[in-house]
C-alpha cells in the first residue's frame, strides 16, 4: 500500500479532490465567499467575474476556456499578476499588451511566446511548470489527447490553464457575446464602455449555465457588473440616404 | 590574520580606453563614457578640460565642446580587457580579474622568481606596453583593497605596512566597484557626517562597535580600512560536484550564441549552489575548443554572484576570447564550457531585500527557468516580457524584450504624446495591419481632407478580415510623424468605428489607421474585442 505522501500527487493527477475542497465547492453554489483556508488555492479574479466562476476565482490546477472576447481573458489575468503571480501567453501574437495593462496586468510578469509553431505543447508544458497562469491559443484546434495531457500538467503543477477558444475538457467555459459599445457618436467622443453578455457553462459543479451582463471595459477601464439587466438603447443604424 | 600579498595591475580610465580602441578614436582627443547621462569615466585629456566623474552630459559638453562621448558597455570593456589579462598571465600565475581594467596577482611567488617585487612590476609594465599597447599602473600591498589603492598611486607598500598606508586616505576611497559592496556610497556619506574622514580614524573603532552600528556592510568596509581580509576566514572549498560542464554541439563561434549558452549555464550553476545554501564569489571559467586548446580565467566579485551576474561574466569572457586577434584566439569553435565556483560563501549572504518579498522572488526565478527552457526550444527571440513605452499607436507603445536582455524603456510613456489614443486600448492588435476599404453612403472612398478631417461620415468597412455597416465612429486622431524630415514624414490618422450586425445587434469596434503618403490606404490596426 503506498504511503499517504506518495498518494497525494497521484490523486491530484487524476483529479481527485480533498474533502475540504468539496465542502467549499458546495458553498459556492450558494454564492458565499471562499473560506480563507482556500484562498491560496484560488487565484483572484475581478469581482464581476467571480460570480460566474465556481470557487469565485481561478482554481489552481483547473482549465478554463474563454471565447468571444479577448478582453475577457485579459481581465482574468489582471488581479493575479498584480498579486505577484506570473502569467504566460502562448500563441497570441496580437494580444493587446496595452489593454492588458489597463486591466491591471503587470507587464514585468507577463511572459509572451507569440509564435510557438510546432512546439506548442512543449512550450505550454514548460510554462505551466513555472507560472501560475498560462493563457494559450492553439492555432488550428488542438487534438483532445494533447489537450488532456496539458490539462493534467496544469493540475499537477497547480497552475491554471486558460484557453482562448474551445478546449476539450475545460471545467468552465466563459463565452462573451452581444457586445454593445457606447462613447462614440457621429465622429465625436471615443470608445468608452461596452456592455457584454457573458455566459459561463461548465461541467460538474458549474453545469448550470450562469449569464451576466458586464461592463467590459467600464468607464474606469476595468470590469464591472452592469446595473439592471435591461439592454441599453438598441442599435441605431445610420440612415442610408441623407 | 594578515591579508595575502597582492600585486594589482590597474589600467586607468579603462572604459574610455576600451571605447577608444573599439571605435578607433585616437587618445589625444578628449573622450568620456556616459551612463544614464552622467560621466562614468573620462580620459586624461578630458580631465584636463575640467570634466569630472558624475558630471551631467550637458555640463561636460559645455566645458569641452570637442568631447567625444561613448555609451557605457560593460561587455565591450570586458571583452577588450581579455588581452591585457592574458599578457599579465604570461609573467605571473593566479591571475584574477577583479573588474574590467583591474587584475590581481599573488605577488610572492612571481616576485621571488623575477628577483624582487620592483623587478616584477617593471617587467609587467614593459610586457603590457609592448604586447597590448595599454598604459597601466602597478601597486603591491597586503590585501586587495590596499593593493588597488597602491596601484592608483603607483607605489609598493612594504609588507605589514598596509594599515599605515591606508590610514591617511579619505574614507571615500572605500567606493571601489568590484571590491566593496553596493551600499558603500551611503556608508561613506554617513562616516563623513560623523566626522570620520580618513580610513585610519574609521579603522580605530573596534570591530564590535562597527558591527553593532553599521551592520554587515560596515564590518566589510572596516576590514578593508584595517587592511585585513575582506571576508572572515571561514569560507569553504566547494565540493567538486558543484562545478558544471556543458558540451556544445554545434561548437560556439559567435558571441550571441555564447551569450545564450551562458544564461542557461548560469541558471544551472546558481541553482546547484543555492540548493546547498551556497553562493559563489569567485568563478573560474574554462573553455576548450575542438582542437583541444584550453582557455581559463578567474573572475572575482565582492557581492555573491546572482544568476545574471554569472551569466554576464561568462558572456564577457567568451566574448573576450572570441574577439582576440589572430594567433591567440581559439582556432576553432568552443566545444566545452566548464564553470567552477572557486570560492563560495554561505547563501544567506545573498539574501533578498526585505521589500522585494521572498515569495515573489521565488516565483520570478521559477518563471525565469521556464522562459529559458522555452528559449531553448524556440530560440532566444521567441520569448520575453513586454515593455510599455511612449508613442501614439497601440503597436509602437509596446515592445517585446527577449528574456535575459535588459528591459529598457526607449521613450518615456509619461511624456505627453499628442495624437495618442485614449484608453481603453484594443484587446487585439493585428501583427500586420489588414488593408480595408472605407466608404461613405454614396460609395465614395473616405479620404482625409487638408484640414485633417474625414471627407464624409463612414458608412461601410470592407476588408478580408471583417465587413460591416458602420453604426458609429469617432476620430480622427492625427499624428504628424517626423515632419522635420520631409522624405520620411508621414501623416497618420486613426479612426474608431463601431460595426453593428443587423440580425443580432451585436457590435464590433475596430481601430482603423490611414497613412497619408503616395498611396494612402485604410488598414485595420486593432480590434476592441
Amino acid at each position: 500500500m503506498p504511503s499517504r505522501g506518495a498518494l497525494a500527487p497521484l490523486m491530484s493527477h487524476i483529479g481527485v479532490r480533498t474533502a475540504s475542497e468539496l465542502v467549499v465547492h458546495g458553498k459556492d453554489n450558494r454564492g458565499e465567499p471562499v473560506e480563507s483556508a482556500e484562498v491560496g488555492r484560488v487565484l483572484p479574479v475581478p469581482e464581476a467575474l467571480a460570480e460566474l466562476l465556481p470557487w469565485r476565482g481561478l482554481r489552481r490546477g483547473g482549465t478554463v476556456a474563454v471565447r468571444g472576447a479577448t478582453s475577457l481573458l485579459l481581465a482574468l489575468l489582471g488581479p493575479a499578476t498584480s498579486a505577484g503571480s506570473w502569467a504566460g501567453v502562448v500563441g497570441m501574437p496580437g494580444i493587446g499588451v496595452l489593454a492588458a495593462t489597463e486591466f491591471g496586468v503587470v507587464p514585468q510578469r507577463l511572459a509572451l511566446v507569440p509564435n510557438p509553431g510546432a512546439e506548442f505543447a512543449p512550450v505550454v508544458a514548460a510554462l505551466l511548470e513555472g507560472m501560475d497562469l498560462v493563457a494559450v491559443r492553439a492555432a488550428a484546434g488542438i487534438r483532445p489527447e494533447h489537450a488532456r495531457r496539458l490539462s493534467a500538467r496544469a493540475r499537477h503543477h497547480k497552475s491554471v490553464l486558460l484557453s482562448f477558444g474551445a478546449w476539450p475538457g475545460a471545467e468552465v467555459e466563459l463565452h462573451g457575446s452581444t457586445a454593445r459599445w457606447s462613447g462614440v457618436e457621429a465622429g465625436s467622443g471615443y470608445l468608452r464602455t461596452r456592455r457584454l453578455v457573458v455566459e459561463a457553462v461548465g461541467r460538474g459543479a458549474a453545469a448550470r449555465p450562469v449569464r451576466r451582463t458586464l461592463l467590459l471595459p467600464d468607464s474606469a477601464g476595468g470590469i464591472a457588473a452592469a446595473e439592471g439587466a435591461t439592454e441599453a438603447n438598441p442599435a441605431r443604424p445610420r440612415e442610408l440616404a441623407g | 590574520m594578515s591579508a595575502p600579498r597582492l600585486l594589482v595591475v590597474w589600467c586607468p580610465d579603462w572604459p574610455v580606453v576600451a571605447a577608444g580602441q573599439a571605435t578607433g578614436v585616437p587618445v589625444h582627443i578628449p573622450a568620456a563614457v556616459l551612463s544614464a547621462n552622467r560621466v562614468l569615466a573620462c580620459s586624461a585629456q578630458a580631465r584636463g578640460n575640467g570634466i569630472r566623474r558624475g558630471m551631467r552630459r550637458r555640463q561636460a559638453q559645455g566645458r569641452c565642446p570637442e568631447l567625444v562621448v561613448f555609451d557605457d558597455d560593460p561587455a565591450r570593456d570586458a571583452a577588450l580587457f581579455e588581452p591585457v589579462a592574458a599578457a599579465v598571465e604570461e609573467l605571473a600565475v593566479g591571475v584574477e580579474v577583479i573588474r574590467s581594467g583591474v587584475v590581481a596577482v599573488p605577488a610572492r611567488g612571481s616576485a621571488r622568481y623575477f628577483g624582487g617585487e620592483r623587478d616584477l612590476a617593471e617587467r609587467l609594465i614593459d610586457q603590457l606596453a609592448s604586447s597590448t599597447g595599454v598604459e597601466c599602473q602597478i601597486g603591491i600591498a597586503d590585501g586587495l583593497f590596499a593593493a588597488l589603492l597602491a596601484a592608483h598611486r603607483s607605489v609598493v607598500v612594504a609588507e605589514g605596512a598596509s594599515a599605515e598606508f591606508l590610514a591617511p586616505l579619505s574614507v571615500s576611497e572605500l567606493d571601489q566597484p568590484g571590491i566593496a559592496g553596493q551600499g558603500c556610497a551611503e556608508l561613506i556619506d554617513l562616516l563623513n557626517r560623523l566626522g570620520l574622514s580618513t580610513l585610519g580614524e574609521f579603522a580605530e573603532i573596534p570591530e564590535r562597535e562597527v558591527a553593532a552600528r553599521f551592520g554587515t556592510e560596515g564590518v566589510r568596509a572596516h576590514r578593508l580600512a584595517n587592511a585585513t581580509q575582506e571576508r572572515p576566514l571561514d569560507r569553504r572549498r566547494p565540493p567538486p560536484d558543484l562545478s558544471i560542464t556543458q558540451h556544445l554541439d554545434p561548437p560556439v563561434e559567435r558571441v550571441d550564441a555564447a551569450a545564450f549558452v551562458a544564461r542557461g549555464l548560469a541558471e544551472r550553476l546558481h541553482a546547484g549552489l543555492a540548493s546547498r545554501g551556497f553562493a559563489c564569489t569567485r568563478l573560474n571559467i574554462t573553455a576548450s575548443t575542438e582542437h583541444g586548446e584550453q582557455f581559463s580565467r578567474m573572475w572575482r566579485c565582492a557581492e555573491p554572484l546572482t544568476p545574471a551576474g554569472i551569466a554576464d561574466r561568462v558572456r564577457w569572457q567568451l566574448d573576450g576570447w572570441l574577439r582576440i586577434g589572430k594567433g591567440d584566439r581559439p582556432s576553432s569553435g568552443i566545444q566545452t564550457l566548464h564553470l567552477e565556483p572557486a570560492e563560495v560563501v554561505l547563501g544567506s549572504e545573498l539574501q533578498l531585500g526585505l521589500w522585494h518579498g521572498a515569495e515573489q522572488a521565488a516565483a520570478a526565478e521559477r518563471a525565469g527557468r521556464a522562459l529559458v527552457r522555452v528559449q531553448g526550444l524556440l530560440g532566444e527571440q521567441s520569448a520575453g516580457t513586454p515593455v510599455v513605452q511612449g508613442g501614439r499607436g497601440p503597436t509602437e507603445r509596446v515592445r517585446l524584450v527577449p528574456w535575459g536582455t535588459e528591459r529598457s524603456v526607449r521613450d518615456d510613456p509619461e511624456l505627453p504624446w499628442p495624437g495618442r489614443l485614449p484608453s481603453p486600448s484594443p484587446a487585439t492588435v493585428l501583427v500586420t495591419p489588414e488593408p480595408a476599404v472605407l466608404r461613405d453612403t454614396g460609395g465614395a472612398e473616405i479620404e482625409l481632407t487638408a484640414r485633417g478631417e474625414l471627407s464624409a461620415a463612414p458608412h461601410v468597412v470592407r476588408s478580408g478580415w471583417v465587413t460591416g455597416l458602420v453604426s458609429d465612429w469617432a476620430g480622427p486622431w492625427l499624428v504628424d510623424q517626423r515632419w522635420w524630415a520631409p522624405e520620411r514624414a508621414a501623416l497618420l490618422a486613426r479612426v474608431q468605428v463601431v460595426l453593428t450586425e443587423e440580425e443580432t445587434g451585436t457590435q464590433t469596434a475596430l481601430l482603423l489607421l490611414r497613412a497619408e503618403h503616395d498611396s494612402p490606404q485604410w488598414m485595420v490596426e486593432g480590434v476592441y474585442d
